[in-house]
């Protein structure tokens, strides 16, 4: 598969490591009273789409950026390309 | 001084050359590398702190710098990796630290790393051979990560169609030196 | 005579001529002929057997559709099984050898077996060799085994090189044929980057086999005259003899060059063929398309081919399959083979047209409404039977008989992403369907263009789209125009022996066989008899089967449907998937800096991934691997030792949040440690399973530098930029791996400190009190060089890690061994090492082996609940902190002289030996030469509390059953008064 990198444009695939859904950005407090429930959910609760899918994929063989890929896993169409760094920022993750 | 004699990637005392047909191999452990990463924050100037220190705006994406006595190479977001003479900036990690000061992480890289210059009229061939890069339509000054052989290289277009640096992992050497060596008798 | 089957003609070149042999006979041929094309030439029709049933056959075809004239080409180590004879390039001192019979290809004693045809049919082995259970394994499988497969491997290795390349370009046309040359035009003269690839060692397709003209010149010349204009284009790469095999996502290719098996042996260090992989924007699927024949009785006689093949065979190689030739057609295509065979002084026995009102011509008889319902000739076709209209049959004597059952476009590559194609009835064959993989077009008889002109047409068009040009056409080269469409003609009625997929022997009476026993559905038809399975998957017999399968079905063919086509689009060797990636360069090789040093040593080496490590070195007395390690431990505790430990990862970590950063990812805590201080490091996975360990070393306040294991150095990087990137994204920390950039050596034992004082540079205090256990700093060493220095310990030694940047570590490494001489300073390996560290109890990578956590090493206090890190809520859940959780052990054998085997189950004193009562396993064992006896670690069920209880060490598998003690994990000082001092 091709990636289109936001920063240098079509990369093969073959140069990439998958790592899996986007939601795995959304790690939950773990000092919260609740973390425990939070982290079962976030580690082992996952929809399985046929069809389009955020997901996780580390440019190890280039920039070593980590990138928030949407593709659509029946077609392979890859719809959109993000720097996760920016992905993670507006889904309110910081410090 | 101290006098500990250093040793090459290959493992020799001087570097390597080859002659392949029209096309020749050359082992470079005289670059000196040092990284710098911006840090959070620290983005703008450190920029500007490079612009001066190179005599010309650090490389975006794709591309290097090649200027005397500085070059650079885009690593990633607001990362490079800066290049200059051994002889001359063998403390070259330690310069920049001093100049970039707390806006950027700077490491030594130059023993990370083994440079393999490939000149002649087929290197594009040779690069078709080797790596995924589009080294036909690469121009001066283009540069881009890529991978021979399963190793994680930089591929800098020195001079457009004749002349290209491949810059591999430094344990690798023997075999990346392998490779240049092997496709070269395949397409000459 | 030789090459008594010339005709004038052909694009041979008869100036010069080849020898070559088949079967231990000599033959002659010349430049640009085939190994089938030049055996025809020689009155050979006669080329294989096959699969089942033994039966003589000959080329079906004239291309790489061809089921049946699979030879072994080349003797020795480069013999090549089920090579088509048909594809094969000529050339001096080729040798070949016919496969798949018992003796000679005349006299093959297995043809017996189409005497028992009957029990033989499709799926009889689903109902035979049942009974006795017995003779399966000692008498049926060996049988069948031998008698199974078609060609035979020479068993040596491969001498041939393969090289994988990449290329890039704006356009991949793929065939060269008239559609494929005219969209090459096109797009080269607008100066795009194109690749014109072709299976063929020529260009032209069909062009090169009939006699069609286009723009007033023979088609063949006209396809010369434009490879010559793309040869003159630089933006334009022809590659003959590349077979595109595979259209992957996002416009990806794979392609198979054969450079050089055409020679008679690949020059000295060129390959023999290249796997390319193609970035292109956009691809012109041009792969023509493929004759289909007809089922009836005894079809598959030497001397029986498709009416196209004979064509070429004449047309292009200038070779008569035979001197009297009879064809049989559905359609106008069988005349005009008639009509290119009189050109060429070739008689026409007859054309038998299934048609009525079939056209005539003066030239030669016709037959109308006729059907060939048998065939005699066993070793080569002899005569054909006839059925005329009015039911009356007729022989008719010829040696050759040319099948036109219409023509199938190769969709295959369409189809590579489960796209499916459509059935056009006019044609009655499939078609690309509407999903095509993105960024392909299609043109020409790929598509259904079927005429010269529609193809040059459809050429051009599809390159122009592909493009974006606008406007008019411009004026293409004139051509025939002709529609050769004709009603479908897929069986003689009545036919039962008639062959469908001659490679593996599948018949009509077979399809009729798999619908009786209820396999109707395409796929069970095509895994029930194994049609189009064989190496030519299909390519001449899947639609006659589907045909056959619809009628019984009472469906229509798009009905019943089509199986899915997969890449390669012809065989690959799987040398060609492996490339430059055999033997010692499966993988690059990682060589430490000390590895030349070493190995003047006489080192022992070892892969660790793709490092090599010395494991021992051993002196030139020393006949057995354990004397040299013994003798490293030995000598390492009572005096120094020294071991390259480069391999280690180190990760560079800098930035303001550096110690914020660290205490997220390791579990224990690091916000407080001083600067000029190393501590030990835990990280977990988030699922709170142990991932890896090692040192976090300060260097300053925004400094660290942390080690991990050899083995993780990648997967920790990964994780740790996860972390920072999409976890922590506003910290700021910045990360580099500098595994490769300092060399770094661990020197251990009481005269450690001794040695490194004649190497650091004097201002450098190394007193106990100056840098104690875990300091670390910044030094120089031998007179300046920068250097680091670590106070850290595997062995459990008065120990340090001492680097350098890499170029001197080689340098450093014989300048520590000068200065250690005084104190037989012994140089060891990641054996002695790895003793060591058994002894002193220190988990690595058997302990931490992906099931394992903090709580199970012993470090389950470790993990802070002060802060949350990576992991350390799922470390608490129920299931990992169970009252009987695992407890790292030491392992001692009651029986000194007793072994503990690594993997070894530990089961109670008495009780049954059984996974339900298992109690644990040991890790990591070792003999210790400071103990005399063999040790080991693992983990127990409660271990922590089961100290001095005797269990039971038990191997199943190799049938070992010892007892054990259970002791301390720290065998050797374990309050760590060496570490200290």
């Amino acid at each position: 598969m091709i990636i289109d990198h936001p920063l240098l444009g079509p990369r093969d695939s073959a140069e990439f490591t998958y790592l899996g859904d986007a939601s795995l950005i959304d790690r939950p407090d773990g000092m919260a009273e609740t973390a425990a429930e939070a982290f079962y959910a976030y580690q082992y609760l996952r929809d399985n789409p046929a069809g389009l899918h955020r997901e996780l994929w580390y440019h190890e063989a280039g920039d070593r950026s980590w990138l928030v890929v949407t593709r659509d896993t029946v077609t392979h169409e890859i719809i959109s390309v993000e720097l996760a760094r920016d992905v993670a920022r507006a889904r309110g993750r910081s410090r | 001084m101290h006098d500990l004699a250093p040793l090459t990637a290959l493992g020799h005392a001087a570097p390597w050359t080859d002659q392949i047909g029209g096309m020749a191999i050359t082992e470079r452990p005289q670059i000196a590398l040092a990284s710098v990463t911006a840090r959070q924050g620290r983005e703008p100037t450190c920029r500007q702190t490079l612009t001066t220190w190179l005599g010309d705006g650090p490389p975006p994406p794709g591309k290097a710098l090649l200027r005397d006595p500085f070059s650079a190479l885009w690593m990633g977001p607001d990362q490079w990796i800066v290049a200059a003479d051994y002889d001359a900036h063998e403390r070259l990690a330690d310069e920049l630290k001093a100049k970039l000061k707390q806006a950027a992480s700077i490491t030594e890289q130059t023993d990370a790393w083994v440079c393999f210059d490939v000149s002649g009229d087929r290197v594009v061939d040779l690069c078709e051979r080797l790596c995924p890069a589009p080294a036909r339509r690469m121009q001066t000054g283009d540069a881009q990560r890529t991978t021979v052989h399963q190793m994680g290289c930089f591929l800098v277009c020195l001079k457009q169609s004749e002349e290209m640096r491949f810059i591999g992992p430094r344990s690798s050497a023997g075999s990346l030196y392998h490779a240049l060596v092997t496709a070269a008798d395949a397409i000459v | 005579m030789t090459q008594a089957n010339r005709v004038p003609g052909g694009q041979i070149d008869r100036s010069k001529t080849l020898k070559f042999n088949f079967d231990a006979k000599q033959y002659t041929g010349h430049p640009g002929d085939t190994l089938a094309s030049a055996l025809l030439a020689n009155g050979i029709r006669l080329m294989g057997r096959s699969f089942k049933y033994h039966r003589p056959r000959g080329p079906l075809t004239a291309g790489s559709e061809e089921p049946n004239a699979l030879v072994e080409l080349r003797g020795g180590a480069r013999q090549e099984p089920n090579t088509r004879a048909t594809t094969t390039e000529l050339y001096d001192g080729l040798w070949a050898r016919s496969q798949n019979r018992l003796g000679s290809l005349r006299f093959d004693l297995l043809a017996i077996n189409d005497r028992f045809s009957n029990f033989l049919t499709a799926g009889f082995y689903y109902k035979t060799f049942m009974w006795p259970a017995a003779f399966w394994e000692k008498l049926y499988e060996p049988i069948i085994r031998r008698a199974a497969g078609l060609g035979s491997l020479s068993l040596k290795a491969d001498p041939d090189s393969y090289d994988k390349g990449f290329l890039h370009c704006d356009l991949l046309v793929i065939g060269a044929g008239p559609s494929g040359l005219m969209a090459a035009l096109t797009a080269g003269r607008a100066g795009a980057d194109v690749i014109l690839a072709d299976e063929d060692f020529r260009f032209g397709g069909r062009l090169n086999s009939e006699t069609l003209s286009i723009a007033d010149q023979p088609g063949a010349d006209w396809a010369a005259g434009a490879v010559a204009e793309l040869a003159g284009l630089p933006n334009v790469r022809l590659m003959p003899r590349t077979t595109v095999i595979g259209a992957f996502d996002h416009g990806i290719y794979s392609a198979v060059e054969r450079v050089s098996d055409h020679l008679h042996s690949p020059d000295p260090g060129k390959p023999r063929q290249i796997l390319w992989r193609i970035y292109s924007r956009d691809t012109v699927l041009c792969a023509g398309a493929t004759e289909r024949p007809i089922a009836f009785d005894n079809n598959d006689r030497p001397g029986i081919m498709l009416g196209a093949a004979v064509r070429t065979y004449v047309n292009r190689f200038g070779a008569a399959p035979a001197q009297r030739i009879a064809l049989f057609t559905q359609s106008d295509d069988g005349h005009r083979t008639a009509r290119d065979l009189i050109a060429k002084g070739i008689k026409v026995a007859a054309v038998i047209d299934v048609r009525k009102e079939a056209p005539r011509d003066g030239a030669y008889e016709t037959l109308p409404g006729a059907q060939v319902v048998d065939t005699r000739g066993r070793m080569g076709l002899t005569f054909v039977e006839v059925r005329l209209p009015g039911g009356d049959t007729r022989l008719i004597e010829c040696g050759a008989l040319g099948v036109s059952g219409g023509w199938n476009p190769n969709v295959h590559l369409t189809c590579h992403q489960r796209g499916r194609p459509i059935w056009n009835n006019a044609l009655s064959a499939f078609v690309p369907g509407e999903s095509l993989p993105p960024g392909m077009l299609v043109a020409g008889a790929a598509k259904g263009e079927m005429s010269t002109a529609a193809a040059l047409r459809s050429g051009a068009q599809a390159a122009r789209k592909a493009l974006g040009l606008k406007g008019r056409l411009p004026v293409l080269p004139e051509a025939e125009d002709a529609d050769v469409t004709a009603p479908p003609f897929w069986y003689v009625q009545g036919a039962e022996r008639a062959w469908l997929d001659q490679q593996n022997d599948v018949t009509v009476k077979d399809v009729k066989l798999s619908h009786q026993e209820g396999f109707r559905a395409v796929e069970h038809l095509k895994r029930y008899t194994t049609l189009g399975m064989a190496t030519d998957q299909g390519k001449t017999s899947n639609l006659g089967g589907l045909a056959i399968m619809a009628e019984l079905a009472g469906k229509s063919i798009p009905e019943v449907g089509t199986t899915i086509f997969r890449p390669p689009y012809t065989p690959v060797a799987l040398a060609a998937f492996a490339g430059r990636a055999v033997g010692q360069d499966f993988h690059p090789t990682r060589k430490t800096p000390s590895h030349f040093w070493a190995k003047e040593r006489g080192a022992v080496f070892v892969e660790v991934g793709n490092w090599l490590r010395a494991q021992w070195f051993p002196l030139p007395h020393e006949t057995h691997w354990r004397e040299s390690v013994d003798r490293e431990v030995l000598g390492t505790r009572a005096s120094v030792g020294v071991c390259d430990v480069t391999t280690l990862g180190k990760i560079d970590v800098q930035g303001e949040d550096a110690a914020t950063f660290l205490n997220r990812v390791y579990c224990n805590g690091f916000a407080k440690l001083a600067v000029g201080r190393t501590r030990y490091g835990l990280m977990l996975r988030e699922d709170g399973i142990a991932m890896d360990d090692g040192t976090a070393a300060r260097l300053a306040e925004d400094h660290f530098v942390i080690t991990t294991t050899t083995a993780n150095a990648v997967s920790v990087y990964r994780h740790m930029e996860f972390v920072r990137q999409c976890l922590f994204p506003d910290l700021d920390v910045q990360l580099i791996s500098t595994t490769e950039a300092w060399a770094q050596f661990a020197v251990a034992g009481p005269n450690a400190r001794r040695v490194l004082q004649k190497i650091v540079d004097p201002e450098f205090d190394l007193s106990n009190e100056a840098f104690p256990f875990m300091a670390c700093g910044s030094i120089t060493v031998c007179g300046g060089l920068r250097a680091r220095l670590f106070r850290i310990s595997f062995s459990g030694e008065l120990a340090y890690e001492i680097a350098v940047p890499t170029r001197y570590g080689d340098a450093l490494i014989r300048r520590i061994m000068a200065a250690g001489a005084e104190f037989d300073i012994v140089p060891y390996g990641t054996e002695a090492l790895g003793v060591m560290r058994i002894e002193k109890g220190h988990a690595t990578g058997n302990e931490l082996n992906g099931t394992t956590t903090a709580l199970n090493l012993g470090m389950g206090r470790m993990v802070s609940k002060a802060k949350d890190s990576i992991g350390s809520v799922l470390s608490q859940r129920e299931g990992l902190t169970a009252p009987d959780a695992l407890h790292q052990v030491g392992l001692k054998p009651l029986n000194p002289d007793d072994t503990v085997p690594a993997g070894a189950h530990l089961m109670a004193a008495t009780g049954p030996i059984d996974a339900a009562h298992d109690q644990g396993y040991v890790t990591s064992a070792c003999y210790s030469p400071n103990l005399g006896h063999h040790i080991a670690l693992g983990f127990l069920k409660g271990g922590a509390a089961r100290l001095g209880e005797v269990l039971r060490l038990v191997s199943p598998l190799t049938g070992v059953e010892t007892r054990v003690e259970v002791v301390s994990a720290h065998f050797i000082d374990p309050e760590g008064e060496r570490l200290r001092a």
